[in-house]
């Protein structure tokens, strides 16, 4: 069962997520239903810090056992850090999507971006209907 | 999409389903990982019911057979299971499969899902080509259920609900008796690297086999598994996959079935197999291990410099051994175990290194 989604963070079409941290960056990560989704991620590509995406570029790569997904990053920006534990661990994202599981941080190029993003209500009703 | 008689037992157990083959099968239950150990550390059972069956019988039984199968039929006795090749005239593979001998003029042909049909055609054109006429063939498939029943626990539950004693069928050999009072056949074969048996009931009996044998084996940890699971436990055992490893321009000598063919007795394919015996191999099937981080899948290519000089067939992380490994076809020059090769995944290159198969051993 899909944890409840937080409701401090953004979430894209794509199923990931942005927590503003209020300093210009943002935490980026997958979401606990697109987790469910990909089942044991045993892989995860993470970015060079420096990589400038836009919004909606792939900035990393998730792989379970059968498959392979790029992660789109949420709003245009700068990676200025990534989650190295997830090199060793991959199955934190299963295990904690919103926290542990974090997959990096960008600086923002453009703030306002975040407001294209869906809230909590706005992704639970996408997802409801998607099913 | 077709779906087994156990399609509402897999509904029942939350399985995510997907298309293979034509039919809705389950690729997993709890998950990949957890199934693939359970299968090693316990037991697992499998719905194999889209397999087909093949029944071939009357007096020309064996020439169809010996004819379209590369592999020597001659020395097959009753009770025993051949694997086998059939090839093309161009010595490319139509199918791996194995022949059940039940009697001088009765076999059975069980060959992969995706396959069935193709095989079944070939067996008829070739019965009117060599003008063989006292052979039947019946594509017996939706008449048939089949289940494996894979792992350490396998036999110990088994045992417990049939009265033949297992010792007595030995690795490829096979009994027809029973399982709870349904009969059966029995083999002592599988596609997992483990011990255990590939499981033959009447269609209209397998859901409820498929309940009597979870019930008596649930104790000892028995549990289903779906073909995702299937799929690393196979890949690990270092076992190929029609589709993956192998289509109709492999030949048998350029993948892990070079031993198959008997290039003395007369079969369609033999001569150009020969031929290519002669000349040598341009490329051949490995396996390999990562050395550098990543995940090499089917259809990645090797690369030498800024040539494609070979491709990944099959590639995964596998949860035994907790390594990424594959299978590949490379250049001739490049098959010695320790030969480093690189591997192009996404926009950046790896490396990986030729090992000897299987990558899995189970503990005798």
């Amino acid at each position: 069962m899909a944890k409840t989604n937080p409701f401090d963070r953004k979430y894209s079409t794509e199923h990931e997520w942005a927590l503003d941290n209020g300093d210009g960056t943002v935490t980026i990560g997958i979401t606990d239903h697109a987790q469910e989704l990909l089942t044991d991620i045993v892989f995860v590509e993470l970015p060079k810090t420096g990589k400038k995406v836009k919004q909606m570029q792939t900035v990393a790569v998730v792989e379970s056992v059968k498959s392979v997904s790029d992660v789109y990053s949420p709003v245009s920006g700068e990676v200025i850090a990534v989650n190295e534990e997830l090199e060793s661990r991959p199955e934190l994202i299963n295990q904690d999507a919103f926290g542990e599981g974090w997959i990096a941080k960008l600086k923002m190029d453009a703030p306002p971006e975040l407001d294209s993003l869906m809230d909590e209500d706005g992704y639970s009703a996408y997802i409801q209907e998607k099913k | 999409m077709k779906r087994t008689p156990l399609y509402d037992r897999h509904m029942e157990a939350g399985a995510r389903m997907i298309g293979f083959g034509g039919w809705e099968m389950p690729v997993q239950y709890t998950g990949v990982i957890e199934e693939h150990r359970t299968t090693r550390q316990a037991a697992g059972l499998f719905d194999i019911c889209h397999m087909g069956e093949i029944l071939v019988t009357g007096a020309g039984s064996f020439e169809l057979l010996q004819m379209v199968m590369s592999r020597d039929l001659a020395p097959q006795k009753t009770g025993k299971m051949r694997l086998s090749v059939m090839t093309t005239p161009g010595g490319g593979i139509i199918d791996d499969l194995t022949v059940y001998k039940f009697s001088e003029e009765r076999y059975v042909v069980v060959t992969n899902a995706v396959t069935r049909e193709k095989d079944y055609k070939w067996l008829l054109e070739n019965k009117s080509a060599l003008g063989i006429t006292d052979v039947s063939i019946r594509d017996i498939t939706e008449k048939v259920g089949k289940l494996d029943l894979q792992g350490p626990c396998a036999q110990p539950i088994l045992q417990r609900i049939t009265k033949c004693n297992l010792d007595d069928i030995k690795y490829y050999s096979f009994l027809e008796t029973e399982v709870d009072s349904l009969p059966a056949v029995i083999s002592r074969s599988g596609y997992t690297g483990e011990d255990g048996f590939e499981i033959y009931v009447a269609g209209s009996v397998v859901e409820r086999a498929w309940d009597i044998i979870l019930e008596e084996g649930g104790p000892s940890g028995l549990k289903p598994v779906g073909l995702g699971a299937r799929d690393t436990l196979r890949l690990e055992a270092g076992l190929m996959l029609y589709g993956n490893e192998m289509d109709e321009s492999v030949t048998p000598l350029e993948v892990a079935y070079s031993w198959v063919p008997n290039l003395e007795k007369d079969f369609i394919g033999r001569d150009t197999l020969r031929e290519q015996k002669e000349k040598g191999l341009s490329k051949k099937l490995v396996g390999f291990e990562m050395i550098d981080r990543g995940i090499a899948r089917h259809g990645y290519k090797i690369v030498e410099g800024d040539r494609d000089i070979g491709e990944v067939t099959s590639g995964s992380m596998t949860p035994t051994l907790n390594k990424a490994v594959g299978m590949a076809f490379v250049p001739a020059n490049y098959i010695e175990p320790g030969t480093e090769i690189t591997i192009r995944i996404r926009e950046n290159l790896a490396r990986a290194q030729v090992v000897q198969l299987p990558f899995y051993k189970r503990k005798k």
